[in-house]
């Protein structure tokens, strides 16, 4: 094996390493993607824990993807199929919910019902957030420039940028702003008087990130998760067929299609180097492999701390990723149930579990979740983002089962006086105590659960502190400055020497984006050093 | 009044929209749940069922009806054994397209055939002396329809003989104790069933399979999800991509088979043992090459789209609803070459693709030309390229429970670029 030779070597198989080897690929150049486990996916893998049952062990749901992908990686041909979710499902506390739905007009209704004065004031908003989601797109599905390259390559990035905002609305900047300073509960209450839509759409703040919906910082998080597009719908989001593990099945067989090779069970120790310029990587049991451009699609920890020495890297560079922010909150229960469980209220009917079920049914109900995490404990009532899939894919459970994904915040990394082995069914028990008290006998119904605290998500799927997108959506922590200021378009200081995680533009969730912008600079810097060297 | 299809009482009850249309005279739903494309990731995904009992059907019995049927439809009925099944074509003496419709061959002198409009008085000013009787039975028969992936496994929970059942093989069968043919056919080019009862057992039939789908998650459909997929199967649908030569008002809104992409149906063709309605006229456009038009699928290039729409200040719509209007395609030097009778964007295909005809030298898939928006209300060209249909053709549809699976052909998505 060590004999081999490659133009491009991916560690980590992860969605946007396996994105990124697939473009590298297309264009030509022998790629190797090295994974670590048994199975290519990262954070986005489908596990049969039982038979029959498909447990999603990590991330659930088809968010951010960008399209562009579908279409240049030909992953409709290797089974990408996205499930439409006909519905979100927000139980209330005193037993009555929000059923949102795919008709404008019932969906009115439903939010009159709730409050009158919000039934426009919802049209408004989705508005106004199209809007500024299309105003943000061609930043977020472009290589941000560097603030501090002052070639005139660089400076030319920068004026692009200027007149890109000069040409947006004053008014969607405005929005644009509010949402990236401020907080989701302010933004919202701009528009809604109902507490459940308010909850509803206030979990999308919260999603994966240590920020209450009170909190500034939280506008960011609603408007990072408002990026998604789904057949021509922003904000849309879709189950694939088979988990999200079905679709890194799907992007593994255009990688290989493609002509990327992937192998399983190779571990990197560390990113070989020759006077700054990387040159291979070594693995573990001490293959050595050979490559012109090494990319790590592993998360900033990994890609400067442990794949090279930090002593290779500047100072500077050194301390930012010191104070780069992981602090992980979210865990997942997973459960396979015997049926479906019964909201009271809604009788017999069950289509409403089509979708997400939103356990998070005010602000307040989100902020208090969150008060625990501020001191270093887990929610006693923890806000819950379920989903049923089997019940729009019949291919996750046996027939007449189900399975049920929750993401559960907040259960912050680290805790205060205690460990997570020894918290880890407390956990779990509150999140199903929560689900008993929205759903009279959903505890007879469960026939197994699985439990993913922090501290799996790190040891299991490798993300650092369990933070769910390489690191955490803050400001100073994005565009500009993701992972690091003046190491914001892929590259490294090392030559040769590259990094597409979500710890990278645009950030975290089953996007793509990072591997494939990651593979434009690439392929850009090849082009022009062989342009240099005729 | 208008008329109530034998699954009227279930279908009723089933429909949470209160949205009905006409179709043949009865009452059909436009779709049972707020989203049609609930409906139709459905068959794709899981399973769906959909009453496709207004279609005409015609019992055609008698020594002579082998011979019969062989000189009316274009394709060769002989080749179509007691158990199969055929989509098939009539024509008129010109070599135009009449209608569409699919015949079940029941025994050697016993068929039933299905079609869209009425056509009794035109079969039966063919008999002549011939030994056959024709009579219609559109309202003794209720036509069930199970359609997706998991429509095998909901058929084969009722009767086991559906397991073993070809591409377009038909068998008799018992579900809830009434007798039913079962066919493997559809509209919606995916694995799927059809299930033939009298319409006395219509409710019952419609009960069991409701509770043998339940666990699969079966989904009725309405008619805006069945003719989603069927553009996706590359179907044609009378009044939308054609129109039957007898009632047509000239010769624009007339096709022939070759023009409509159906040269595949006519198979000996040249055997002077099966002289057909049509026959001569067809042999003669096909070698004097004077087809006006080729069907074609078409695929529109995504990035021109997105990118015409987004620099005029939209969103790039991908409206899945389908389009039954004539849209115009040009060629590069903005010459009318063409046009596209349906259009949708495909969630499956996950591009906006129409059933087009094109000039026949611009047939060849991979071909270039373009379609014609309205975007902010002006006319915009966009590209896109001639793709072989089906759009999507997964290999369930035809194969068998214990075929090997198949690795993606180079040419299976329709899709030539
Ligand atoms: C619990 C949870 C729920 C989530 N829910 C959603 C959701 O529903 N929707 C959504 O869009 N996003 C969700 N996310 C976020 C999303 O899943 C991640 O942002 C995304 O999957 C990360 O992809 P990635 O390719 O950047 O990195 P990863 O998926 O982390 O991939 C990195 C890969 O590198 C490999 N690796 C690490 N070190 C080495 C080494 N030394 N040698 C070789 N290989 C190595 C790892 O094994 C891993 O496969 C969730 C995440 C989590 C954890």
């Amino acid at each position: 094996m060590s004999d081999r030779e490659y133009d491009a070597i991916v560690i980590g198989g992860g969605h946007n390493g396996l994105v990124n080897a697939a473009y590298l690929a297309k264009a030509g150049l022998r790629t190797l993607l090295l994974e670590r486990r048994h199975l290519v996916g990262g954070a986005a893998i489908t596990e049969e824990l039982r038979p029959g049952f498909q447990f999603t062990t990590f991330s659930y749901a088809l968010s951010l993807l960008r399209p562009n992908i579908i279409h240049e990686l030909d992953l409709v041909r290797h089974g990408f199929m996205p499930l439409l979710m006909p519905s979100s499902f927000c139980p209330m506390e005193n037993g009555d919910s929000l059923v949102m739905g795919q008709d404008r007009n019932e969906n009115i209704k439903e939010i009159a019902r709730h409050s009158p004065h919000d039934a426009d004031a919802y049209d408004q908003y989705s508005h106004d957030m199209d809007m500024v989601v299309r105003a943000v797109k061609p930043l977020f599905d472009s290589v941000p420039p560097n603030l501090f390259d002052t070639s005139p390559d660089g400076l030319a990035e920068l004026a692009d940028l200027a007149r890109h905002l000069r040409g947006i609305e004053p008014t969607v900047v405005h929005n644009l702003v509010r949402l990236l300073t401020g907080s989701a509960a302010d933004f919202l209450d701009d528009y809604f008087e109902s507490d459940v839509l308010k909850g509803y759409l206030a979990s999308s703040g919260i999603i994966g990130t240590k920020v209450g919906p009170m909190s500034q910082g939280s506008g960011l998080v609603l408007l990072f998760h408002s990026m998604g597009e789904h057949d021509g719908h922003f904000g849309k989001w879709a189950f694939h067929k088979g988990g999200n593990g079905g679709f890194t099945q799907v992007l593994a067989r255009a990688a290989e299609a493609l002509g990327t090779e992937i192998t399983l069970n190779a571990e990197v120790e560390r990113v070989i180097t020759t006077n700054g310029k990387a040159t291979g990587v070594a693995l573990t049991d001490g293959t050595e492999l050979r490559a012109d451009v090494v990319v790590s699609a592993a998360d900033p920890r990994r890609t400067f701390t442990e794949f090279v020495d930090p002593r290779e890297l500047p100072a500077d560079l050194v301390d930012s990723l010191r104070r780069y922010r992981y602090q992980g909150t979210s865990s997942k229960v997973n459960f396979a149930l015997d049926g479906l469980p019964r909201y009271p209220s809604l009788g017999d009917r069950s289509d409403m579990f089509r979708g997400f079920t939103n356990i998070g049914p005010t602000v307040e109900y989100l902020e208090r979740a969150f008060d625990e995490a501020k001191y270093g404990w887990y929610s006693t009532r923890p806000f819950i983002d379920g989903a049923i899939q089997s019940t729009i894919d019949p291919d996750m459970a046996p027939p007449g089962k189900h399975v049920m994904s929750c993401f559960v915040h907040y259960t912050p990394y680290e805790l205060k006086g205690s460990t997570w082995d020894a918290e880890r069914e407390q956990m779990a028990d509150n999140v199903q105590d929560t689900l008993e008290s929205f759903f009279p006998g959903f505890g007879d119904l469960v026939l197994q659960r699985e439990i993913v605290t922090p501290l799996d998500i790190e040891t299991v799927a490798g993300l650092p502190e369990g933070n769910i997108f390489h690191g955490e959506f803050l400001a100073p922590q994005m565009y500009f400055f993701r992972p690091a200021p003046g190491w914001n378009q892929y590259r490294t200081p090392i030559d040769g020497y590259y990094q597409c995680g979500s710890g990278t533009h645009p950030g975290g969730c089953v996007s793509g984006g990072p591997g494939w912008l990651a593979s434009k600079q690439i392929l850009k810097d090849l082009a022009a050093r062989s342009s240099q060297r005729t | 009044m208008v008329r109530r299809s034998p699954f009227h009482d279930r279908v009723a009850a089933a429909n949470q929209t209160s949205l009905w249309s006409h179709w043949a005279g009865h009452l059909v739903v436009d779709k049972y749940e707020m989203s049609e494309k609930f409906e139709y990731t459905a068959i794709r995904n899981a399973v769906g069922m959909f009453d496709s009992s207004p279609l005409y059907k015609y019992r055609i019995v008698g020594p002579d009806a082998e011979r019969f049927l062989g000189g009316v439809l274009a394709r060769d009925i002989r080749t179509c054994g007691p158990g199969q099944a055929q989509y098939t074509i009539w024509c008129d003496d010109r070599g135009f397209v009449n209608e569409d419709g699919v015949v079940f061959r029941h025994g050697d002198d016993d068929f039933l055939l299905t079609a869209a409009e009425p056509n009794l008085a035109y079969f039966e000013h063919l008999v002549g002396s011939q030994r056959v009787v024709i009579s219609e039975v559109t309202d003794d028969i209720g036509i069930l329809a199970v359609q997706g992936p998991r429509s095998r496994a909901v058929l084969a929970a009722l009767a086991p003989e559906a397991d073993r059942l070809a591409y377009f093989e038909h068998t008799d069968a018992k579900i809830a104790g009434a007798p039913v043919t079962i066919s493997r056919t559809g509209f919606t080019g995916d694995l799927g069933f059809e299930i033939v009862c009298a319409a006395d057992d219509a409710n019952a039939v419609w009960d069991a399979v409701a509770a043998a789908g339940e666990p699969h998650r079966i989904q009725p459909f309405g008619q805006t999800a069945l003719l989603m997929a069927r553009i996706e199967a590359g179907l044609l649908l009378i009044d939308v991509d054609f129109e039957a030569s007898r009632f047509a008002e000239n010769d624009e809104h007339r096709s022939t088979p070759l023009e409509l992409g159906l040269g595949w149906m006519l198979k000996g063709i040249d055997d002077e043992a099966r002289p057909f309605i049509g026959r001569a006229a067809i042999r003669r456009e096909r070698d004097e090459g004077t087809s006006r038009w080729k069907m074609v699928g078409l695929v529109v290039d995504w990035e021109d789209y997105d990118r015409k729409f987004t620099a005029a200040g939209m969103v790039p719509p991908k409206d899945h609803t389908p389009v039954h209007e004539d849209m115009m395609v040009y060629d590069d030097d903005a010459r009318r070459v063409g046009y596209a009778t349906s259009f949708m964007y495909s969630p499956t295909v996950q591009r906006h693709i129409a059933l087009a005809r094109v000039r026949p030298e611009l047939a060849t898939p991979g071909t270039n030309v373009n379609l014609e928006f309205t975007i902010n209300h002006s006319y915009v060209k966009v590209g896109a390229h001639v793709a072989r249909t089906p759009f999507f053709a997964p290999d369930r549809k035809t194969s068998m429970p214990d075929d090997p699976v198949a690795e993606p052909a180079d040419d299976e998505t329709g899709d030539a670029s």
